[in-house]
């Protein structure tokens, strides 16, 4: 197209303004559906990623807006540029689905993740466990002579730090609630 | 304010919503909707054989009418014999509205008799679906139901009613009374991207336009839009299967249908162009061929009304994402303010390359000998019914495409054929519905004994209302497109690809009082046409046509454009492993 004299990119629907849109490498991102908390709207939003061939990396949801009967859908997600365009798109498209925000492009986010995890254990490995729980403010919620229940809130890195760390000690069973998430400021 | 029966609301919201006829099959869980059609008169209801009919029947409709097409069939089995038609209107984006009966809803849940999860089967293959639970939404979401089928780009919604919900009373709304809270998206392209795309057709030197069905959804008026478009530019056109029609195949600046089976001269084009045009198409792979190596020098421009559509399979330059007469009407606009230039010598010599292409004459075929080929066939049913008010379906297959490149269409709406879905047994019921809406014209299905077969139960529908179908069925013995690939793909081992046991046509044909015609003989071709043609009854016209024809030209799976295989010629190596695996 060198004989034509446009400039590329000059208009910001332009493919080209696309985080280079051929690009090979997926990356992760977080996208907030806001939809009407209708029957079936679950269904409908996981049937288009598994039906697409789409990733879930963790799924949120609740109602948010119990007059206007809103939910918010927090789905951490991750495909090439070019999927995650058409996600959204798909998103965007369904009849119950008021607006979709890609958290992760719209500027900075805050994302919080809340868990729960059952540490067994004696001896040094059971203080240890206590120890790294206060290092990672985590609170202990139940205790018995031979176990604890921690609970943990912080982004999924942090709590995949602490699981991390609470597996040689006795990790019995974990609990995440998957990503809630907003965009800082205003 | 007065209370309704539910069965009475659907119906006074099926009237106050225009509807006039309605495609169905009655069923337990539908009774009551069923009793106050035998009480309103207002109402046309076709029944049909075969709830998969009911839909295709309701797509031929709405396809030649532009309105939304009516379904109404019973649960359990009833919505699930409609999922086919359902997923063949949602590829195609035909308006659609299915009602369905549920059973009631204290029962939902307990594997009650034709019991069936009806919105959840036909969640992915409608653009929206309801269960109504209270008769006080019933009418709303009728009328939700109407706007969500036709608005933006249209498609098939479903409305799940259970069958005490029919009986309960409830409050009746009119339509103005709801407030749709689906945003519609015929929405006005952007200045800058009008003003980019009017730049391009300034500039451009191998032009080159590539319509589609949208046009078709967009309504008349876009179709002389972009008559006027190519007739002021001078650029070439060629359309996809679905957007036949929108640009007169008598036009000059016609090159003939795109893809697979298109024309040499369109796929060349489309590969040498500058800037490509696409107007309410989706860059299916049917059309692309190898995507890599797609139109490779081209500055793309995609104008659809769906954003999902953009950039999913081609990456383009500039989208539009508008309704296609707006943004048609904008473009046309904004390069005749800017002077209505277009680099005339450039674009001169590009025709001439054109023509080289066209001189290749890439559907030519020789009719010779005893037996009849199918595109002389073809040819002939075109060129006796060419003038005549006219309406053509097809079913799925080689007889598909070759209607797509020997007959000539002038006007949208007269063509209806299943693209995205590909469903065998679609043009029979098309053709009922089609000649529901215009019940003097001339509607003729174009079909091979394979396809035909698979809804022949609905030569019941089209006797029982006196509907003049003519079935043109080019019969092979085989199914031809699959053995086809068989043998340029499969070594020529031809697995159960032929029809065995055919039933004798005429004798069908006796069997239900109509009129059967058998033709074998190209000699007696064009009397036996015009027979089917002025017989004022339903035709099963037995068109038998030499049995190893293949349908080229062809551009092999996982090949590019410019490397479409033209006749006989070494096509047994013309598809890679790489294309194998593609369908």
């Amino acid at each position: 197209m060198t004989d034509l004299d446009i400039k590329k990119g000059s208009n910001n629907k332009s493919a080209y303004n696309l985080r280079d849109p051929l690009s090979e490498l997926t990356e992760s991102h977080t996208l907030a559906v806001m939809v009407d908390n209708e029957s079936g709207v679950l269904a409908r939003v996981i049937g288009l990623f598994s039906g697409r061939g789409y990733n879930i990396d963790s799924l949120t949801v609740a109602e948010v807006d119990h007059s206007g009967k809103l939910s918010r859908i927090t789905i951490v997600t991750n495909g090439t540029p070019a999927v995650i365009e058409q996600i959204k798109a798909q998103l965007e498209r369904m009849v119950p689905v008021h607006a979709v925000h890609d958290l992760t492009v719209e500027g900075r986010t805050i994302e919080r993740e809340l868990a729960l995890i059952k540490v067994a254990g004696s001896g040094e490995k059971r203080v240890e466990a206590l120890r790294l729980a206060d290092v990672f403010r985590a609170n202990v919620v139940d205790s018995t002579l031979k176990s604890f229940t921690f609970e943990i809130k912080g982004t999924p890195e942090k709590i995949d730090a602490f699981c991390d760390l609470m597996r040689p000690l006795g990790l019995k069973e974990l609990a995440r609630t998957g990503v809630a998430a907003l965009s800082r400021g205003k | 304010m007065p209370n309704f029966t539910g069965a009475e609301i659907v119906i006074k919201s099926l009237l106050s919503q225009g509807v006039d006829t309605v495609f169905g099959y009655p069923g337990g869980a539908v009774l009551p909707i069923y009793d106050e059609i035998f009480k309103e008169k207002q109402i046309k209801h076709i029944l049909v054989r075969h709830e998969q009919a009911a839909v295709h029947a309701a797509e031929g409709y709405a396809r030649s009418t532009g309105k939304t097409g009516v379904v109404l069939v019973t649960s359990g089995p009833g919505a699930t014999n409609a999922v086919t038609g359902m997923t063949d209107a949602l590829m195609d984006s035909i308006p659609l509205v299915v009602l369905t009966g549920q059973v009631p809803t204290f029962m939902i849940g307990n594997d009650a008799f034709q019991e069936a999860d009806t919105v959840g089967i036909t969640r992915p293959c409608t653009k929206h679906n309801w269960l109504v639970r209270d008769t006080n939404k019933l009418a709303e979401t009728i009328h939700k139901a109407f706007h969500v089928a036709a608005n933006g780009r249209p498609g098939p919604v479903l409305v799940d009613i259970p069958k005490d919900v029919q009986f309960a009373d409830g409050i009746f709304k009119e339509p103005k009374e709801i407030k749709n809270t689906y945003h519609v998206r015929r929405v006005r392209p952007d200045n800058a991207s009008i003003e980019e795309v009017s730049q391009a057709i300034r500039n451009a030197k191998k032009p080159m336009i590539y319509s589609g069905g949208g046009v078709i959804n967009s309504g008349k008026k876009a179709s002389n839009l972009l008559r006027m478009l190519v007739s002021k530019t001078n650029f070439p056109i060629t359309s996809t299967l679905m957007g036949l029609g929108s640009y007169p195949a008598s036009g000059e600046n016609w090159l003939g249908m795109l893809g697979m089976h298109g024309t040499y001269e369109a796929n060349m084009a489309m590969h040498d162009c500058d800037v490509l045009i696409c107007i309410g198409a989706r860059f299916d792979d049917r059309i692309t061929g190898r995507t890599d190596a797609f139109s490779p020098n081209s500055y793309k421009i995609h104008i659809d009304i769906d954003p999902s559509s953009i950039n999913k399979n081609i990456q383009v330059d500039v989208p539009l994402v508008s309704d296609i007469e707006i943004a048609l009407k904008e473009i046309i606009n904004t390069w005749e303010k800017g002077g209505s230039e277009t680099q005339r010598t450039s674009i001169k010599k590009w025709w001439s390359k054109i023509s080289e292409w066209k001189n290749v004459k890439c559907l030519a075929y020789k009719q010779a000998g005893e037996f009849i080929k199918p595109q002389y066939a073809i040819d002939r049913l075109e060129k006796i019914t060419s003038k005549m008010d006219r309406y053509i379906t097809t079913e799925v297959g080689q007889h598909q495409m070759w209607a797509a490149q020997y007959m000539k269409f002038e006007e949208p709406n007269r063509w209806m054929t299943s693209g995205g879905l590909g469903t065998m047994g679609y043009g029979f019921p098309s053709s009922i519905g089609v000649q529901i809406a215009y019940p003097k014209s001339l509607v003729i299905n174009v079909a091979g004994e394979a396809s035909w077969l698979m809804n022949m139960q609905e030569l019941g529908t089209a006797v029982q209302y006196g509907l003049p179908v003519k079935q043109f069925i080019l019969n092979n013995e085989r199914l031809g497109m699959v053995r086809q690939w068989q043998e340029l793909l499969h070594g020529e081992r031809y697995s159960h690809s032929w029809s065995e046991s055919l039933p004798d046509f005429e004798k069908l044909a006796d069997a239900y009082g109509i009129k059967g015609i058998t033709c074998s003989n190209p000699k007696y071709l064009d009397d036996s046409i015009e027979e089917m043609v002025n017989h004022p009854g339903p035709v099963i016209f037995n068109c038998v046509v030499e049995k190893h024809e293949n349908c080229f030209p062809m551009i092999p799976s996982g090949k590019a454009h410019n490397e479409m295989i033209l006749g006989e010629i070494g096509e047994k190596d013309s598809v890679d492993s790489a294309g194998a695996v593609l369908v």
